[in-house]
């Protein structure tokens, strides 16, 4: 795989970190730095059963294809990957992953952090947490909305 | 005008169905949920306050002023909770 590439993957299987974020660094000859941040699905005191994730095909990969290519106007990008999960998954599995390449840690720190505040509020996946008691969509949390207008302006 | 809507999360539930197609004179994307709203009680309770709704035209998001000509795919949603 070729350097400057956006790498965008939506998919239900699970991923192995390690093996993605080491595959990700193998690959880019100009970069210093790599960072990847990991989402796991968070259990609550103990009572969750599964998390099912909802998407809308096709616009999901177009929004994040989006985000990825606005990150690497921004920021001094070697590369960049996301790889979000949907569908039936189990407590402290791996939602998902953003990895980020650049000649400097900074650039690869707020692309990264860039990524995810537009990933959490601006890609279409919903979460539903399933637990004895019953079943829940997740509300979107107005925090996350604030995080983004740092980006904004 | 022929317009493919799609629903998500607790809207399709509320709805109780994923997709639906739609002939509509509707000129903007609010014109057309007054259409949808009028069509069953479970369309007017799902979109009873929109302020807790997105909408998505041709799968880019849009607001409920924006004008509907040339648009093949709507679709409604909850606020978005990925990452």
């Amino acid at each position: 795989m070729s350097g400057a590439s956006i790498r965008v993957r939506v998919q239900a299987e699970p991923f192995d970190l390690g093996a993605e974020a080491n595959a990700f660094a193998a690959g880019i000859a100009q970069a210093g730095a790599v960072v990847t941040f990991t989402g796991l699905v968070r259990d609550n005191g103990g009572q969750l059963q599964a998390m099912e994730i909802e998407h809308y095909p096709g616009m999901t990969e177009r929004a994040i294809t989006a985000m990825v290519a606005e990150a690497k106007a921004r920021f001094a990008l070697e590369d960049a990957l996301v790889i979000h999960r949907f569908g039936r998954l189990a407590a402290q599995e791996p939602i998902m992953m953003v990895a980020t390449a650049a000649r400097h840690r900074g650039d690869a720190f707020a692309a990264a952090e860039f990524l995810m505040d537009y990933l959490k509020s601006r890609a279409p996946f919903w979460k539903k947490e399933i637990s004895a008691s019953g079943a829940d969509w997740v509300a979107a949390r107005e925090a996350d909305e604030a995080a983004l207008e740092r980006w904004q302006g | 005008m022929r317009v493919t809507v799609l629903y998500f999360a607790w809207l399709r539930e509320r709805i109780g169905a994923p997709r639906e197609e739609v002939d509509t004179s509707a000129a903007t994307v609010a014109d057309l949920v007054a259409e949808l709203a009028a069509g069953s009680e479970g369309h007017a309770l799902a979109f009873a306050d929109l302020t807790s709704l997105r909408v998505a035209l041709d799968q880019e998001l849009a607001d409920f002023a924006a004008p509907l000509a040339g648009v093949r795919e709507v679709a409604f949603f909850p606020p978005m909770t990925g990452g």
